[in-house]
């Protein structure tokens, strides 16, 4: 092994990097088609997946893969991102964080405070849009409802949609602004500066042996 | 401007005007439904069937007279029959015939997404335009009254056009031509409401205090409209709606929903965006690697002394 491979930790495992793509995609392709139906001005996205009908016929089946694919993601991440007093810590300090002093914040395990949070948010907007979309897919479940729980599911599927891409928005956001966690889930490793800088507990607990790098 | 029809004043998922050159200029249409002249033959059903080509499928009796049982992709219009016993005892048969009111303010037409599926003429006629439909069912969502049907055949949304076709050309719809009663008549809404007048007039003067009109005020008004003999108890007539109204899950869905969200969309990514040229990115540096380098050592050192 030579002194550059050496000083980098596998942040994740390829099974976990490639589950987190397949969640990737099917939240893009969702997302564009899901836009489509919900404003006018965004229908032409409609073009993109073969027209109006097709949009509407292929938009909850991409929706399916996303929700299994989500759901054996936050299996692998559930247990890293329970959240305590030392993230309440780094999300009150949020002034911080915005302005990079991470000198000035509590030391983070492998998940940070707001990507705990971003983890919730993310489990909550699944289920919700998974519970909603199912009662108003019109082709195979709306019948079984009443027209009060459709109406409500309509509603609830377009908000818990829209939180679910101003979160993500943030997510991407977050990779291109701290440097090197996209590596993290493309090539799936961190430098040991990058680790340390970050998520120094975390850090130390891979550098000691005391957990297996994932 | 061939096959364009130039009287379009609501067009879904449009956030333009539409066409809208030729008005109604001899006043808005309307259809009025006298339940109390209804003997409930169906021959509006069949005239509905026979003019738009329309044949259901033969369905079972579900022992009662209304066939087929519901609103359909082949049905557009059933008659339906309720029982109703006073609290005197006497039994009294309310018969109306159900189909699209043709609201003034169509939960329909809001709820639907795609460009041009759903319009709204100047006359009032509501239309489906079937070529435009993408089969969601946000059409069924939006209604008040649960009249469109999606066809289980090519999952298209279907419901009365109020003969589109024929008014268009100076004609009365289908069913208001062949009704052997004269329950059903069709003229401009103001003759409707005169006449709908005259009928109310008549009824209370034979003992029916609450008789009325059902024009509903909560969807704008209706351009089908019905003569009702209890028009305080409209839900005996096989549930029709005593005031009905755009559901407000809806009017959120489709009204502030909409810009508030692109505006939400739009703003975290700007908000992105400003911070990356503003605050900047977060790197590692030589000395966040150098300081790495001496906590592993000193950690190595921990675990094998």
């Amino acid at each position: 092994m030579n002194r550059e491979h050496d000083r980098e930790i596998v942040r994740y495992r390829a099974p976990t990097r490639i589950n987190h793509w397949i969640v990737a995609i099917s939240f893009v392709l969702a997302a564009l088609s899901g836009l489509a139906l919900f404003h006018p001005a965004l229908f032409p996205l409609a073009s993109l997946f073969g027209g109006g009908p097709w949009t509407r016929i292929l938009h909850p089946f991409i929706g399916v893969v996303m929700v299994v694919a989500f759901v054996l993601l936050a299996a692998r991440m559930w247990r890293d991102n329970r959240i305590d007093a030392r993230d309440r810590a780094w999300l009150r300090n949020v002034g911080d964080v915005i302005h990079n002093r991470e000198e000035n914040l509590p030391e983070v395990g492998r998940f940070n405070g707001g990507q705990k949070l971003l983890f919730w948010v993310l489990v909550t907007c699944v289920l919700v849009l998974l519970l909603s979309g199912l009662v108003i897919w019109r082709a195979y479940f709306s019948q079984w409802f009443p027209i009060g729980a459709i109406r409500l599911s309509a509603v609830a599927h377009a908000l818990f949609g829209l939180i679910l891409v101003c979160s993500i928005i943030v997510h991407i956001y977050a990779a291109i602004w701290v440097k090197g966690s996209l590596r993290a889930m493309t090539e799936g490793k961190v430098s040991y500066g990058w680790a340390w800088r970050h998520h120094r507990a975390w850090f130390r607990e891979v550098v000691s042996a005391r957990r297996r790098a994932d | 401007m061939a096959l364009q029809s130039l009287d379009i004043v609501r067009r879904s998922a449009t956030t333009t005007p539409a066409p809208q050159a030729r008005g109604a200029h001899s006043g808005q249409v309307a259809k009025l439904i006298d339940v109390t002249k209804c003997i409930g033959c169906k021959a509006c059903q069949v005239a509905c069937m026979e003019w738009n080509d329309l044949r259901d499928e033969v369905g079972h009796c579900s022992g009662h007279f209304d066939n087929p049982p519901d609103l359909g992709g082949q049905s557009w219009t059933i008659m339906k029959f309720a029982e109703h016993e006073h609290a005197d005892g006497s039994l009294e048969w309310l018969i109306r015939k159900d189909g699209c009111m043709h609201c003034a303010d169509p939960g329909c037409l809001k709820a639907c997404p795609s460009p041009g599926a759903i319009v709204q003429y100047a006359n009032g006629i509501v239309d489906f335009h079937e070529e435009n439909c993408i089969g969601c069912g946000y059409c069924v969502t939006g209604c008040p009254f649960d009249v469109p049907r999606i066809s289980k055949h090519d999952r298209k949304a279907y419901k009365c056009t109020l003969c589109s076709d024929r008014v268009a050309v100076g004609q009365e719809p289908a069913c208001v031509k062949t009704c052997p009663t004269g329950a059903i008549v069709f003229g401009s809404k103001e003759d409707m409401h005169e006449h709908a007048a005259e009928r109310i007039e008549d009824l209370k003067s034979r003992g029916y205090a609450n008789a009325g009109l059902y024009d509903p005020a909560g969807v704008g008004g209706t351009h089908v409209m019905y003569v009702l003999h209890h028009a305080d108890q409209p839900e005996l007539y096989s549930g029709l709606p005593k005031n009905p109204v755009i559901s407000p899950f809806v009017s959120l869905w489709k009204g502030a929903a909409k810009p508030l969200g692109l505006l939400a969309i739009a703003a975290t990514a700007f908000a992105g965006f400003l911070h990356y040229i503003g605050i900047g990115p977060n790197r590692t540096d030589e000395h966040d690697e150098r300081e790495a380098e001496r906590e592993a050592q000193r950690l190595r050192a921990e675990e094998h002394p």
